[in-house]
C-alpha cells in the first residue's frame, strides 16, 4: 500500500490545525529536495574520505622519515 | 520589545510537513523555536517553503560534526537540522530560526542555528545564513526535511512574534 504523505497545517489566524495530504507538487518538491540532498551528502562524504586517506599516507611519510607521532601531532596543530 | 507565541503545534501523528498559516502581520520579526526527530532515516535539515515557494533562496552554512568541519552553499531554504533516527533515543534536534522584517517589501533575511543529539559519532552543530529574495511579506511557512522523512511524533514547533519597542524592555508573553 502506497504511503499517503501528509502535512499538518496551523492556521494562526484562529488556531486550528489540520492534517491534510501533499499535492503533487509539493511532493514532487520533496523528492527533488531529496535527490539532492542525498548528491551533496554523498560529496561530503567521499571529500571526507579522501582527507583521512591522504593524511593516513602523510602520517606515513612523516614516520618513514624518522618523526616521531609527538613531532607529527604539532604538526597537525 | 515583546516576544508573543503567536502557535505551537506538537504531532500527535507523523507528518511530512508542518505548515503555519495566515500569519498575523503584526509583528517585526519571526522566531521558530523547533524540537525535531524524523520518523525514520538517516539525517536531515529542514529547509523552509515561504509562501508556498521553495525558489529564490541562498543559504550558507558552516558545521561540525564532530569530526570534521564543514562549510557549504545551497539554493534552498535551509534553517535547522531535523535530526537522524539513529540519534539517542528519545531525543530531539533543536534549531532556532529568526526571520527579520517579514512584512517589509524587501529581501528577507533568515539566520538559524541548530545541533541534533546523540552520544553516538556523529552530532551536527550547524549555523545558516539565508536569505529569501522576495519582496512580498511572509504570511506562510512550510517545513520539511530534506532526507525525505517524516517529522516523527512529538516532534514540535513554535512560531513567535517578535515586537519592537521603544522602552527597551524585554517582555515574553
Amino acid at each position: 500500500m502506497t504511503e499517503v504523505l501528509t502535512k499538518v497545517v496551523v492556521n494562526c489566524a484562529d488556531g486550528t490545525s489540520e492534517i491534510v495530504p501533499l499535492s503533487p507538487a509539493e511532493i514532487a518538491q520533496r523528492e527533488t529536495d531529496r535527490l539532492a540532498w542525498e548528491a551533496q551528502e554523498a560529496e561530503r562524504l567521499a571529500l571526507e574520505a579522501a582527507k583521512a586517506e591522504a593524511q593516513a599516507s602523510a602520517v606515513a611519510k612523516l614516520e618513514a622519515l624518522g618523526l616521531t607521532a609527538e613531532e607529527i601531532a604539532a604538526l597537525k596543530n | 520589545m515583546t516576544m508573543t507565541l503567536i502557535e505551537t503545534k506538537t504531532l500527535g501523528t507523523a507528518a511530512a510537513a508542518i505548515e503555519f498559516t495566515s500569519i498575523p502581520q503584526t509583528h517585526t520579526d519571526l522566531v521558530l523555536l523547533i524540537s525535531s526527530r524524523p520518523a525514520s532515516g538517516a539525517i536531515g535539515v529542514i529547509l523552509a517553503a515561504l509562501n508556498g515557494s521553495s525558489a529564490n533562496f541562498t543559504s550558507r552554512q558552516i558545521e561540525g560534526n564532530g569530526s570534521s568541519p564543514n562549510s557549504g552553499t545551497s539554493t534552498t531554504g535551509r534553517v535547522g537540522v531535523v535530526g537522524d533516527s539513529g540519534d539517542t533515543a528519545n531525543t530531539f534536534a533543536s534549531s532556532k530560526v529568526y526571520i527579520t522584517n517579514y512584512t517589509a517589501s524587501t529581501a528577507k533575511v533568515i539566520s538559524a542555528d541548530a545541533v541534533n543529539e546523540t552520544n553516538g559519532t556523529t552530532a551536527y552543530q550547524i549555523l545558516y545564513s539565508t536569505l529569501w529574495n522576495n519582496t512580498a511579506a511572509i504570511t506562510s511557512i512550510s517545513l520539511t526535511s530534506t532526507s525525505g522523512a517524516n517529522f516523527a511524533v512529538g516532534s514540535t514547533v513554535s512560531l513567535y512574534g517578535i515586537t519592537k519597542g521603544s522602552s527597551g524592555g524585554v517582555v515574553v508573553s
